[in-house]
């Protein structure tokens, strides 16, 4: 963890394949928003954009990092993995699209609804990914009201 | 509605949460989406799931939802009891289909999340 007076910042290694910790990096995301008195329908959308994301992790890459930046105007969640990366990143971002295996949907996941939804979540959204290589999300919440999309 | 009443309603089984039976609930929502339940679930909500793993509990922490009804019979392994006991989430396990048991509480007036009830209709 890292932080001074108008920043914060906090790095989660995820594995991928490890379903029984999937989700764990979220949800210490949620508690560190609620210690540090974050508004609990920001701390909500940014809980659930690191879980699908985190879970995106957990079902198709090798490991990621993820990082949580906060600074009084904002909130940025940046993973970065490795893994088989995303052929066609518009396909990916419809909802339905899915390559999901069985044990994937055996935890309920791989609707290919998590994408669209990191995007619901944000107020700003960027994806890119090289093939055989990685996917690399940002996502911004903005804090300050007057900046909201 | 209270959980205390939704357990009636429902004959279920009080996983954990004992002391958290007089919470009110005003909506609820049931899939074994976890996808469906992150996108289309609201703060507050009462997840009914026949999904029993921690993947549950989490998803149900991540939404801030009240509280979760296992259909079927069904009850989260060790790992999901133990997280929601952290996050002081109410469990309860119902034998009743999903179907059933949405019915049972549609019915007496415990409305979706998109707000539509019985009475307003």
């Amino acid at each position: 963890m890292m932080s001074n007076e108008n920043e914060l910042s906090h790095h989660f290694e995820i594995k991928g394949g490890d379903f029984s910790n999937a989700g764990r990096a979220s949800t210490s995301i949620k508690e560190i928003l609620r210690e540090i008195g974050i508004d609990s329908s920001i701390i909500v959308r940014a809980a659930i954009a690191s879980y699908e994301a985190e879970m995106n992790v957990v079902m198709y890459a090798q490991r990621a990092v993820l990082t949580l930046n906060i600074t009084p105007e904002k909130l940025h969640l940046k993973l970065e993995d490795e893994g088989p990366g995303i052929e066609n990143i518009d396909l990916a971002m419809k909802e339905g699209f899915s390559t999901a295996t069985d044990e994937m949907r055996e935890m309920g996941f791989g609707a290919g609804m998590g994408l669209p939804n990191i995007k619901k979540n944000a107020d700003k959204f960027e994806i890119s990914s090289i093939p055989g290589k990685g996917t690399s999300i940002d996502i911004t919440i903005c804090l300050d009201k007057t900046e909201e999309k | 509605m209270t959980l205390k009443e939704i357990k009636e309603l429902l004959q279920a089984e009080v996983i954990c949460g004992d002391d958290c039976l007089d919470l009110e609930i005003t909506f609820a929502g049931g899939s074994d989406l976890m996808s469906d339940v992150l996108a289309f679930g609201k703060p507050g909500i009462l997840l009914l799931t026949g999904l029993s793993n921690a993947q549950s509990v989490r998803t149900a922490n991540i939404i801030d939802a009240k509280a979760i009804v296992y259909v079927r019979g069904k009850k989260p392994d060790k790992m999901g009891i133990k997280e929601a006991k952290e996050k002081g989430m109410p469990l309860l396990s119902t034998k009743f289909m999903m179907y059933t048991a949405c019915g049972l509480l549609f019915s007496h007036g415990l409305p979706g999340v998109s707000g539509l009830s019985l009475k307003k209709r």
